[in-house]
């Protein structure tokens, strides 16, 4: 199973982990990242690149599937104005092993951050916004599976 | 042939003030890179988003790419900020 969805609706995470479930691997890994409310942020605009976003997710999830033993890949990033508390990005993976589950998921997140066409603005309660700049350490991460 | 379009995203995109834009073919030996300094040398909100290469990333029809690929024949090029997702 391969699923990915960008989308600016939000998701239903008992849903998603329950069709990977039914996979019967015996063992489901996931990553939900959430808005975080930090510093007076009252909301993250998340911007993307169409015409490439939904290509270059199958690429990574691809990648995930041809070095994990995966029964089942589930991505969905959401872009649009989304406020704290609110999910942005969910991974998701179900195999027969638990190493291969756990180390696809941290994979797949990695790369989300470094190689997925999404710009985060943050919006503050005084008006004030700022583009998110990216992090050496989320780099380094990504390039850390490709060594 | 037909012209290159040009797109740009986030502060890129907010610096320029368009999403995207159709320009003369650059030669066959041009760059990403030679593109960037070209558009930059009109100044203004372009001279802002261009001005530093370092600060940019690029795709060549719709895959990521170094700056110093070569456009060739592609449609479209995009220009923006390292992305932040996930």
């Amino acid at each position: 199973m391969k699923r990915v969805a960008i989308q600016a609706a939000d998701f239903d995470v008992a849903a998603e982990l329950a069709a990977l479930e039914a996979l019967g691997g015996g063992g489901v890994a996931s990553f939900t990242g959430v808005v975080r409310g930090d510093g007076g942020l009252v909301a993250l605009e998340l911007e993307h690149y169409p015409a490439m976003t939904q290509a270059q997710v199958h690429r990574i999830v691809d990648e995930a599937l041809a070095r994990w033993p995966l029964l089942g890949v589930s991505v969905i990033h959401r872009f649009g104005r989304l406020e704290p508390g609110a999910r942005i990005v969910f991974v998701g993976t179900a195999s027969r092993h638990r190493t291969a589950a756990l180390e696809s998921c941290a994979f797949l997140i990695d790369w989300m951050k470094s190689d997925a066409p999404f710009w985060k603005k943050e919006h503050f309660a005084g008006g004030e916004t700022q583009w998110v700049a990216a992090r050496a350490e989320d780099e380094a991460k990504a390039q850390g599976w490709k060594s | 042939m037909a012209d290159l379009t040009i797109v740009y995203f986030a502060w890129v995109r907010e610096a320029i003030g368009r999403d995207q834009e159709q320009v003369a073919r650059p030669a066959p030996t041009a760059s990403v890179a030679d593109l960037v300094a070209t558009l930059a040398t009109r100044g203004g909100g372009y001279a802002e988003a261009l001005g530093d290469p370092a600060r940019l990333r690029a795709a060549i029809d719709q895959r990521f790419v170094p700056l110093d690929s070569l456009i060739g024949d592609a449609r479209e090029v995009a220009l923006f900020p390292p992305v932040t997702g996930g």
